[in-house]
């Protein structure tokens, strides 16, 4: 929960609210699960397609690079059991969403 | 994806470990505090402690949220998840936690209502979906999830979602910090300072560290090697006479922060006046409260809670190991009647607790670290 997944971003979203925290929404990949996530914690007008956020509790909080990304899924993986249980709650998560 | 080797490569690890061993000083001993919990990990999955010198020795800290809360904070949750009409959310880790009363499974085999989310959005989502229902969520967590509360609430204004709350458990690192170092039994000559935390906080809130306490802290990430040049960046400044804040992390940490992060925070957030932390006891300033403006969304005002206090286990040591007393097997019930299958204390029940990634990983140390820098 406090350590952030790695995502790519497939697609900035349209905004649905008016005020600008709300209005920020992109569809990223994460170890091949997509999902929603909130990008209102980063200058959206920074991010695009193919970026890397670390994403926390459905929220990014940084941008980071490529090779920062595969470095910290790795890490992750190699937590094991504690990985699994983010990504299978990420993935109801998204189920969900739709 | 790219490989990840510039954070794994054997020969720099061997050429740190040269290096760090011939920066102690003769006859002197140091002590290092790892305050995140993923660093804790980080160590023992990768039996880092093998390539420090030996006169360097790693101390856990409190860095991980889940165990720092106390038991009554989790009996206040079961007493407002079994209030009529009320849906319990809260992320996976705290399913498991002991309070006094058992644990959130146990509450919900007695019939309350609760339920796991990955995000506070998903909890904001149920009570969009259930209008007759009052739906909570459980926050904890650093201020790493602390943002995402807060976006959580303002979003449940924008959208006129009133059946929805939080019971906030956020906690603040520094003030954990600063307890530490107040502590008499503080021993620690340096401190690695927590990885992802920082990317919301930034490095500047850490400047007290040397100048009040005249330690070093060096903020870095997971990796291997990173922890590693952490600790060389440590007995550096104490080799040079230097005590100042590093950020070994730059590629996620900016020093200022993540303004946005802090100022969402600032707006639907105070700080409170006390907070009991599990080990530490109260901290003044140590964790966040909803502000009055959003009095609406906060399940403390609107449940009258118990405020139980629960004394911790008499057999569990838990707060010896959170201040870095003690080392996870030095607790007289590590691995026997506390497992990670049957924890008493929150350090065997969260994964980014030091007794859990001991009883995981600790074990194979060297042979591990080989495996993890040779790919």
């Amino acid at each position: 929960m406090c350590l952030g997944i790695p995502g790519e971003i497939v697609e900035i979203l349209p905004g649905r609210h008016e005020l600008a925290e709300f209005a920020d929404l992109a569809l990223v990949d994460v170890g091949g699960v997509r999902r929603k996530v909130h990008i209102g914690l980063l200058d959206h007008e920074s991010l695009a397609p193919g970026d890397w956020v670390l994403i926390h509790v459905g929220f990014a909080l940084s941008k980071i690079d490529e090779t920062e990304a595969a470095a910290t899924l790795d890490f992750l993986k190699s937590l094991g059991a504690a990985y699994e249980d983010e990504i299978a709650a990420f993935r109801e998560s998204a189920s969900e969403q739709e | 994806m790219r490989f990840v080797d510039e954070y794994r490569d054997a020969d720099q690890a061997h050429a740190l470990a040269d290096r760090m061993a011939a920066l102690c000083r003769p006859g002197r001993r140091y002590q290092f505090m790892e305050v995140c919990g993923g660093h804790t990990h980080a160590i023992y999955k990768h039996g880092l402690e093998d390539y420090l010198p030996d006169a360097v020795e790693m101390i856990h800290g409190p860095g991980c949220p889940v165990c720092v809360i106390p038991m009554g904070r989790l009996d206040d949750a079961f007493h407002i998840a079994e209030q009529p009409g009320v849906i319990m959310t809260t992320f996976g880790d705290m399913m498991r936690v002991p309070g006094g009363r058992g644990t959130f499974l146990d509450a919900k085999a007695r019939g309350a209502d609760i339920r796991m989310v990955y995000s506070p959005l998903d909890a904001l989502k149920i009570a969009h979906a259930n209008p007759g229902r009052h739906v909570v969520f459980m926050a904890v967590g650093f201020e790493t999830t602390a943002p995402s509360t807060a976006l959580t609430i303002l979003r449940a204004e924008a959208e006129g979602i009133g059946n929805f709350s939080v019971f906030c458990n956020h906690v603040t690192i520094i003030p954990s910090i600063k307890a530490i170092l107040d502590s008499p039994d503080q021993r620690a000559d340096g401190f690695v300072g927590p990885g992802h935390v920082s990317a919301v906080i930034g490095c500047r809130p850490y400047e007290f560290v040397p100048r009040v306490y005249g330690k070093p802290l060096v903020v870095t990430g997971f990796e291997p090697l990173d922890v590693l040049r952490a600790v060389h960046q440590l007995l550096t400044q104490l080799a040079e006479g230097r005590c100042e804040v590093e950020n070994q992390y730059a590629r996620v940490v900016p020093w200022d922060g993540n303004a946005r992060a802090l100022s969402v925070i600032g707006r639907v957030m105070e700080l409170r006046g006390y907070f009991e932390w599990r080990g530490l006891g109260w901290i003044p300033h140590s964790a966040l409260k909803i502000s009055e403006r959003y009095a609406a969304y906060d399940a403390e005002r609107i449940f009258q809670i118990p405020g139980v206090r629960v004394a911790d286990p008499k057999a569990c040591q838990c707060g010896e190991v959170l201040k870095g007393v003690l080392k996870p097997w030095e607790c007289k019930v590590f691995g026997t009647a506390c497992t990670p299958e049957t924890p008493i204390g929150t350090c065997m029940v969260s994964s980014e607790g030091a007794c859990a990634a001991y009883y995981n990983f600790g074990r194979f140390s060297r042979k591990r670290v080989r495996e993890a820098t040779r790919r």
